[in-house]
């Protein structure tokens, strides 16, 4: 294999807890750069907590996650967070290039100029986005698609390696639906990272070559074609989730 | 001509134009952060907040600037803090807790200053008096703009990522706590600059109105910070003026042009006001043409 495979993203023995209440218990995985990863589980199973933990948005009660041989003590730039779209407010002003210059915001410091190497990155990212001719466009006259691209331009003019994308494919319609996964499917193939997080299990075979489900505990991790399978599914849709307010309230899911 | 160098004649015209000035500038640039991170409410209960610290400060040491500015910072500080253990401690919520802290506050700021000595006017410090500013009052202004504005410089991109999304930026390495700690305390300072000039209950007009004015007319951010600034001046040294010439509160009058130029935005704006909105109604013809053009 290439240099692609020698990075990856070591998780070990990790668990999230708010207020002592575990929303994810002990998870190990070792993901590998190059994969486009669907990260599945029901509401509540901690797959937000999952991501948040992995960039140090909240305290590891446990485990440790290393990238590339690396360990990783809380926020770091190799990986990008991309909350949910509601999240945002979109009358923030700022350009779409803007943005993307945020990008490098925490490699410049308070007072270095934004110099030569700076420009190119933000300029390579919008290129790579398909998002040139839309750079000077505030970010609400942007369509949905467009805004997850715009927020993918950003964490690549970071320079990050990995993706962790909070539902990007919600309230997105077909064509935006296709284009983001092809986007996706270019990040992965370029040796980076992808994992989101996705609610429409329908889709996931055409979207992601990799599967995580999740529910407070890690169920099963692999490739789609062995792992995505109804008895995966039902294990992890139809198990009581184990800890906090919905402890004991089971709700199988539909498909 | 007359009228117009006429008010340069009185020293308490320059002094009160330079302190005028100097809080317009630096209250314009902070509105813009105000304005974007949704502090409004907040700011508006920490300004009330500051009445009690004055008045103790007023009743024991009597007219003294520096005890002044001490007074009001501590009770600005109780506030906060007394905020944040309400809202960690029980069910009520932040916004819940800061509007009853900042009554009580406020209300027992006016009890006290019933008690102070009697030569203290009460609105001076709800309403604000710039003709009135001393020596000690204006090197407090120099001093508040000078730790002011260069922070707001240096930390403007962390602080444009937090204002932004503050989990993007916790997870790029902010530390989003701190951040928002010194945000609140320079705003907590700047309040302490302008108690002078305008007062507690009008401060507000500063602080928002310059940059909720620009916030309707650009997209950009350093627009915002230095337009803020820019209105916020101009509009403060207008509204002394006026109020020299028309012998109207100054206070009032300085609030009142940075509102008048907002209601010119909000109306005239070319790009987020009300007559563009009418007439460029939403329904894109040309575009969607267009984009049909393309799709055939």
């Amino acid at each position: 294999m290439s240099q692609v495979s020698s990075h990856r993203l070591e998780i070990k023995d990790l668990t999230v807890a708010y207020h002592r209440v575990p929303a994810v218990h002990h998870v190990n995985m070792e993901l590998h750069c190059g994969h486009c990863v669907g990260l599945l589980g029901p509401n509540g199973a901690g797959k937000s907590s999952l991501f948040k933990a992995l960039v140090g948005l909240v305290p590891k009660e446990t485990g440790t996650v290393a990238f590339g041989g690396h360990g990783k003590e809380g926020a770091d730039r190799d990986i990008a967070y991309l909350p949910q779209r509601s999240m945002i407010d979109w009358d923030f002003p700022i350009t779409v290039r803007g943005l993307v210059e945020m990008g490098r915001y925490m490699r410049l410091g308070s007072w270095k100029r934004f110099g030569k190497d700076d420009a190119e990155a933000v300029d390579q990212a919008l290129a790579n986005m398909d998002l040139c001719d839309l750079a000077d466009r505030q970010i609400s006259a942007l369509s949905g698609g467009q805004q997850q691209r715009a927020f993918l331009a950003r964490a690549l003019a970071q320079k990050a390696h990995v993706f962790l994308l909070d539902e990007p494919f919600t309230g997105l319609d077909k064509p935006a639906q296709d284009l983001l996964s092809q986007t996706i499917r270019k990040l992965a193939s370029a040796g980076n990272l992808v994992i989101a997080s996705h609610h429409d299990l329908k889709s996931v075979p055409d979207l992601f070559d990799q599967v995580i489900f999740l529910n407070g505990e890690l169920i099963a991790f692999g490739p789609t074609g062995e792992i995505f399978t109804q008895q995966n599914i039902s294990r992890t849709f139809q198990t009581p989730i184990f800890s906090g307010e919905h402890a004991g309230a089971v709700e199988p899911h539909k498909i | 001509m007359n009228w117009l160098t006429e008010p340069f004649r009185h020293e308490f015209m320059q002094r009160a134009l330079f302190g005028c000035a100097l809080i317009g500038f630096t209250n314009g640039v902070l509105s813009s952060f105000i304005v974007l991170r949704r502090f409004a409410l907040m700011a508006d209960a920490m300004a009330h907040s500051l009445l009690p610290g004055v008045a103790l400060a007023l009743i024991i040491f009597g007219l003294s600037p520096g005890s002044l500015f001490l007074g009001a910072l501590i009770a600005a500080l109780l506030v906060a803090i007394g905020v944040q253990v309400i809202a960690g401690s029980t069910r009520i919520k932040e916004d819940t807790a800061l509007g009853l802290l900042f009554a009580c506050s406020f209300s027992l700021g006016l009890v006290l200053l019933s008690f102070s000595p009697a030569q203290v006017n009460v609105s001076h410090y709800l309403f604000g008096n710039i003709l009135g500013l001393s020596d000690s009052d204006l090197w407090i202004i120099y001093l508040i703009s000078f730790i002011v504005l260069p922070l707001l410089v240096a930390f403007q991109r962390p602080l444009l990522l937090l204002m932004f999304e503050p989990s993007i930026a916790a997870s790029q390495g902010i530390h989003v706590r701190l951040l928002n700690y010194m945000l609140v305390g320079l705003i907590v300072l700047s309040m302490i600059s302008s108690l002078q000039a305008v007062g507690v209950v009008l401060v507000l007009g500063m602080l928002i109105g310059p940059a909720a004015t620009v916030y309707l007319c650009s997209d950009s951010f350093p627009a915002m910070f230095w337009g803020g600034g820019i209105i916020g001046m101009l509009g403060s040294c207008l509204g002394l003026f006026l109020s020299y010439w028309l012998n109207l509160p100054s206070g009032a009058c300085i609030v009142l042009v940075l509102g008048l130029i907002f209601f010119a935005a909000y109306i005239f704006s070319p790009k987020y006001g009300v007559i563009e909105k009418l007439l460029h109604r939403r329904h894109r013809h040309e575009e969607s043409l267009a984009r049909w053009k393309g799709k055939l």
